[in-house]
């Protein structure tokens, strides 16, 4: 993790404080093999959402029921929100707090704007197209599937608003920086599978029905 | 050092209850697994007796169901896996000379929902009725249509929180391996036992977030009234047996390499010779384990999954016989020319190697799809699995359980009563399991509650619970064996064996709170028997005495596991009338489940809120405590 | 190949061979010293012949073209597995005998890292005895894999399982029977496997190793070939709910003059009880669910013929059954146990009771097994 600015890092703490220290070494490790976990975790969803995607029933199919133009809308806002999240790690090994905070709390806003869309998404769904978890195969696996992502962005944003008011309480130290770290590689990972989400779920949908 | 005052102790109950000692974190895993596997047993042996003649009314179709489904189930989640955790925590961090685990707080957390799990499984029995599904819970069975009571929720919802524990220990013991070794201990140096261990937890790793995900979506299915395996809807059954399968084939491999890992270490110290292809080993054990997951089909073959698939998966299953065969000759080359002593601990092993290898030539010829169309389902696939699973790694933890016993406890089991254990529980094993391949092979297909006489099953059913009983004689010996030990003073030799060759020998036993004063310098193989060899009575440190860093005991796993009980009991009555108004407004609006939940993420912010930044064994403190000159 | 002989010599020895060698056994029982020491010997012998088990039910004792090539590659598979556990046990044995530690022994053994070409041996055999039963495996793979359901020699047959019996009915000849799957000799039955609740797994030991009877949308194909005429023993292989081990069926195999006979009086019209008053009460409580000829329902068995069947509920065993079972009662008298308490006999089972939920009388019970009883087919 070496970034333009590693001059810049302050004296006080070490270029990369996350694994300054042996607790912090393994935070980072053991949340890596966390999310290799979660990554069976999505695979099986995914797998369970492919082999189910079809079998509509009564029910309305995937190019019937989605919108594109919202989904893309959330998908450039937590690619965005990834982005910040990377500015506030370079943030933290120059050991600039205040940056640091800023960008994770933009970060925060920008995963609460995704979650936003989402619950207006499942709203219109569940309301106006009395579309629900009982309806059919598809529409369990696809509330599945994206409700489970949708738990885990909820998830990381309490997460990460924590981690900011801890920082304001703490201070950037060896014992606060892994927390932050992990909690990066987090948003990143959710990320991640919410690209699958959208390839998979709604542009599959959409576009092959 | 602002933390070197000494931490507040615990003492009694609570300090088992907040312990984040991996010592004492091994000895509650064994305790609540030695539970489990004797409730497991129990019933087994109610099993056995429902079947030991024909057209038997000892219990009904409905209890028999449930006792299968129990027994399955308990067994292997809860009986032999926390077992299989109990060495590993009480041994691997001693064997590559860690003074802890890298997560000690995770570490005790693991346990924790892993009890809670179990406890909330076994709940069923008194909460209207236990799963009746089979351990399998194939759907539509286990859909609410055909399995009314809650018994399967208590199954899908129970596994969860127990599965979430065996992951989290999963997790730790990766990164104990990866990053707590002591300098000099290569992965290529690590004892056998240490990397079987961290196979396992690898395959843990990508294995049980799997069935998770299953459970989930049949709990969904149950109580959200989704459709994952509801045809009507669109759903489809045989999806949940891939999904189960995915994870309930590793799951073998989780459970039998531990057992390769002991045997290695029991054959190789009384050998007195190290272990024989030590690098083909390791090489097996990571082979075993990709293709335990490659595999997983061979489960259903009769499901109709059509010939190039049966072909597929047949090839593939057969050729863990190869890396499986390696690992048997390795052993027995490792005692060719050697030394032996039959103590139990190596009379365990010793049983071990052709009980296993029986186990393992009836899995190759299930491997061969056409032939299986003809087993499956029937007692030779039941003979099959006993033999691997009780004949490989019960007599395995039997083994390893004797071997390591007084480093965990300081006391030494009594031979006698060992040897007695081990040919009752041997003889007893053969006699129940090798005859239920013919029982099989003539007919008799497996999960029935009883038989028409006349079949030709009488005797041989017969002979098979007699048989049970003898197993049970031995497990009762054992416990016997335990009683009486723990009569001895504390603290035998640290090398009790005298032939000890890996690093936990090498420290007191039971060891210390920091188990080593000063972190050992491993210069190869079989670390300390090869200090034994240049004359040394020690390892040879690799750093100063100085103050130890321990981690502070903590309430908060054991509440976070009770928040995911109540949250789980909470949740699975969503949809019962109470008769209560009250009581239908906590559970039919998730309050119950809201308040576990909140209970567990409240402990989650305390812990992240409050750093712990633990506390220091001083130098003089070490001094103190009499360590080994 | 010794495995095969010596297993060819007990399971396919002649059946009056094995009579005398019972009897034989027997008569030696008297004189009390003898016993006592011939006893594990006997116990061993009886257990090895009983090992193969019945003709009617064991996979050892094959009557089928599926079951005999399955079995073929058991003994295939056994044979090799046999010699591998030979070599292991011979070393094992050896080690353990000659290398035992002697007391006073101090000097250290030699430290063996491994040996190259030794293990090169143990990786290299395993995979030629993996290799040669796979090739046989991909083989029969294939063989019995075999879709017949278009071919025109072959009887088509459709096997829907229900909690907890079996229905088979025959697409080309527009029948419906139950428990009794009838089939000519000699020819290839197609069989199209479904269920209509639960999975089940359709199994006939002696014929065919097993398929799964699963939901719409997965139906299996296989199938079977009896060679000679008999009665065979199905049986249900799935946990299915409490009488998943009464869930049994039969499948009578008869000649092809017979198979004709049996399809056209299933298709005669249906004989109701003579008596007018036992004939009502038959067709409201009875023929809502089940059917005789052309009336009734199909949510539960066909009832057309059955008292010329094999068993009643599939567990109760007819001693008028053409397999002669041993321990078989009259058909009336089954009938008339089903009918007073059928949860009874089949714990879960979804038939009502006929007298606490139909109200029957124990006289209409007793007249309705007396009509079922008689109400044969000839073929």
């Amino acid at each position: 993790m070496t970034t333009p600015h590693a001059q810049q890092a302050s004296s006080a703490l070490p270029h990369e404080p996350e694994k300054a220290t042996l607790e912090g070494r393994n935070k980072v490790l053991g949340f890596w093999l966390f999310l290799g976990g979660e990554a069976v975790l999505f695979g099986t969803l995914f797998a369970t959402f492919l082999t189910l995607r079809n079998q509509v029933a009564d029910g309305p199919s995937a190019s019937e029921l989605f919108s594109l133009p919202i989904t893309a809308a959330a998908t450039f806002i937590l690619l965005v929100s990834s982005l910040t999240s990377v500015f506030a790690i370079q943030a933290m090994h120059r050991g600039n707090r205040t940056s640091l905070v800023r960008w994770l709390g933009l970060t925060v806003l920008l995963g609460l704007a995704f979650l936003a869309l989402e619950i207006y998404e499942f709203a219109e769904y569940i309301i106006h197209d009395d579309y629900g978890m009982t309806t059919s195969a598809f529409s369990s696996a696809f509330y599945t599937l994206v409700g489970f992502h949708g738990a885990h962005v909820l998830f990381g944003i309490l997460w990460i608003s924590i981690l900011i008011g801890q920082l304001f309480k703490k201070g950037l130290t060896v014992v606060t920086a892994p927390k932050v770290y992990v909690s990066a590689m987090y948003w990143h990972f959710i990320d991640v599978v919410w690209v699958f989400i959208f390839t998979v779920v709604y542009l599959l949908g959409k576009v092959v029905g | 050092m602002a933390h070197a005052h000494s931490v507040k102790r615990h003492k009694g109950l609570m300090d088992w209850l907040t312990t984040v000692d991996h010592k004492k974190i091994a000895i509650l895993y064994l305790v609540a697994g030695g539970l489990f596997f004797g409730i497991g047993g129990i019933e087994a042996l109610m099993i056995r007796v429902q079947l030991a003649k024909p057209m038997n009314d000892f219990v009904t179709a409905q209890q028999f169901n449930e006792l299968i489904t129990m027994h399955g189930t308990t067994m292997i989640f809860l009986g032999v896996m926390p077992i299989i955790f109990a060495l590993m925590n009480a041994v691997v961090p001693l064997q590559i000379g860690a003074r802890d685990v890298a997560f000690p707080f995770l570490n005790s957390l693991g346990f924790w929902t892993f009890l809670f799990g179990g406890l909330l499984l076994n709940l069923s029995w008194v909460m209207g009725g236990a799963p009746d599904a089979g351990w399998t819970s194939y759907t539509p069975l286990s859909s609410s249509t055909y399995s009314t009571t809650h018994g399967v929720d208590f199954y899908t919802i129970g596994l969860q929180i127990a599965g979430l524990g065996t992951l989290i220990g999963g997790i730790n013991f990766l990164a104990t391996i990866i990053t707590m070794r002591a300098p000099g201990m290569s992965f290529m140096r690590m004892p056998m036992f240490t990397w079987t261990a961290f196979v396992t937890s690898a395959m843990i790793l990508f294995a049980f977030p799997a069935v998770t995900v299953g459970l989930v979506l049949l709990t969904f299915d149950r109580i959200l009234g989704a459709n994952f395996f509801d045809v009507a809807q669109g759903g489809n059954p045989v999806l949940w047996q891939h999904i189960f399968w995915i994870f309930g084939h590793p799951e073998v491999y989780i459970l039998i390499l531990p057992a390769f890992g002991i045997i290695s270490e029991v054959v190789s110290t009384f050998s007195r010779k190290r272990l024989f292809g030590y690098s083909s080993m390791v090489f097996a054990t990571i082979l075993i384990a990709f293709l335990g997951f490659m595999v997983w089909a061979h489960h259903m073959f009769t499901t109709g999954m059509g010939p190039v698939a049966n072909a597929l998966f047949s090839i593939a299953t057969m050729l863990i016989a190869v890396p499986t065969g390696i690992k048997i000759f390795n052993w027995l080359f490792t005692m060719w020319g050697g030394q032996i002593t039959f103590n139990t601990a190596n009379l365990f092993a010793a049983g071990f190697i052709p009980t296993f290898v029986m186990g393992g030539v009836t899995g190759v010829m299930l491997a061969s799809a056409p032939a299986d169309y003809q087993y499956h389902d029937t007692y030779f696939v039941v003979a099959h699995f006993h033999y691997v699973i009780v004949g490989g790694l019960v007599l395995g933890l039997f083994a390893g359980l004797h071997y390591w016993w007084p480093k965990m406890f300081g006391r030494v089991l009594n031979e006698g009563l060992g040897k007695l254990e081990f040919w009752t529980f041997i003889i007893g094993f053969h006699l129940t399991f090798f005859i239920q391949h013919f029982l099989g092979l003539i007919g008799m297909q497996r999960r029935v509650f009883t038989y028409l006489p006349n079949q030709g099953f009488d005797l041989m059913n017969l002979i098979s619970t007699i048989g049970a009983f003898l197993m049970g004689v031995g497990v009762i010996v054992f416990l016997i064996n335990i009683a009486i030990s723990f009569k001895q003073p504390k603290g035998v030799d640290g090398d009790v064996w005298k032939d000890g060759r890996t690093l936990e020998w090498a420290i007191p036993s039971p060891p210390p709170e920091y188990n080593f004063k000063q972190t050992p310098l491993v210069r190869g193989i079989d670390a300390f028997w090869k200090e034994k060899m240049a004359g040394n009575k020690e390892m040879t440190p690799a750093e100063p005495v100085g103050p130890i860093h321990m981690p502070s005991p903590t309430i908060l796993p054991f509440v976070m596991s009770v928040g995911l009980f109540i949250a789980g009991l909470g949740f699975m009555f969503t949809n019962d009338d109470f008769g209560n108004s009250l009581l239908n407004f906590l559970f039919g609006n998730y309050i119950i489940t809201g308040i576990g939940l909140a209970i567990t993420f409240g402990s989650m912010l305390l812990r992240s809120l409050f750093d712990d930044h633990g506390w220091h064994v001083e130098p003089e403190e070490l001094n103190d405590k009499g360590v080994k000159a | 190949m010794i495995g095969q002989v010596v297993f060819n010599w007990i399971c396919q020895m002649p059946v009056h061979n094995r009579k005398k060698t019972e009897k034989w056994g027997r008569s030696m029982m008297k004189p009390w010293k003898a016993v006592k020491r011939l006893v594990p010997l006997f116990v061993g012998l009886a257990l090895l012949l009983s090992a193969c088990g019945r003709e009617d039910l064991s996979v050892l004792r094959p009557q089928g073209t599926v079951a005999e090539g399955q079995l073929g590659l058991i003994k295939l598979s056994i044979t090799i597995m046999v010699a591998v556990m030979i070599i292991v046990f011979g070393i094992a044995a050896y080690v353990w005998i000659k290398f035992r530690r002697k007391p006073g022994q101090t000097d250290v053994p030699k430290q063996v890292e491994g040996n190259f070409k030794l293990e090169i041996i143990w990786t290299a055999i395993p995979l030629v005895l993996v290799l040669i039963l796979a090739v046989a495996t991909v083989q029969k793979v294939f063989a019995y894999g075999e879709n017949y359901s278009n071919d025109k020699n072959a009887v088509k047959v459709k096997v829907t399982s229900h909690l907890f019996w079996w229905e088979f009915s025959y697409p080309e000849y527009g029948v419906t029977t139950a428990q009794d799957l009838i089939i000519p000799t000699g020819k290839k039955i197609a069989l199209e496997l479904k269920t209509a609740d639960v999975l089940h797994s359709f199994w006939v030991p002696s014929l065919a190793g097993k398929t799964d009877t699963n939901t719409d949308g997965t139906i299996n194909n296989a199938w079977l070939e009896a060679k000679n005429e008999g009665v065979y023993l199905g049986k249900c292989a799935e946990l299915c709910g409490p009488s998943h081990a009464f869930m049994e069926f039969k499948v009578k195999a008869v000649s092809e003059d017979s198979f004709k006979a049996w399809v056209e009086s299933m298709k005669a019209p249906a004989v109701l009880p003579e008596d007018p008053a036992v004939a009502e009460v038959f067709k409201n409580q009875c023929l809502t669910c089940h059917a005789v000829g052309d009336q009734g329902g199909p949510v539960g068995p066909n009832l057309t013929g059955i008292g010329g069947r094999e068993s009643v509920a599939s567990i109760l065993l007819n001693e008028e059954g053409s397999g002669k079972p041993v321990g078989g009662k009259p058909v009336k008298d089954n009938m008339v146990e089903w009918l007073t308490d059928p949860q009874k006999v089949k714990p879960g089972n979804k038939m009502p009771q006929p007298k606490e939920d139909l109200g029957l009388t124990d006289e209409e019970i007793d007249a309705i097994a007396q009509y079922l009883a008689d109400y044969k087919l000839s073929y």
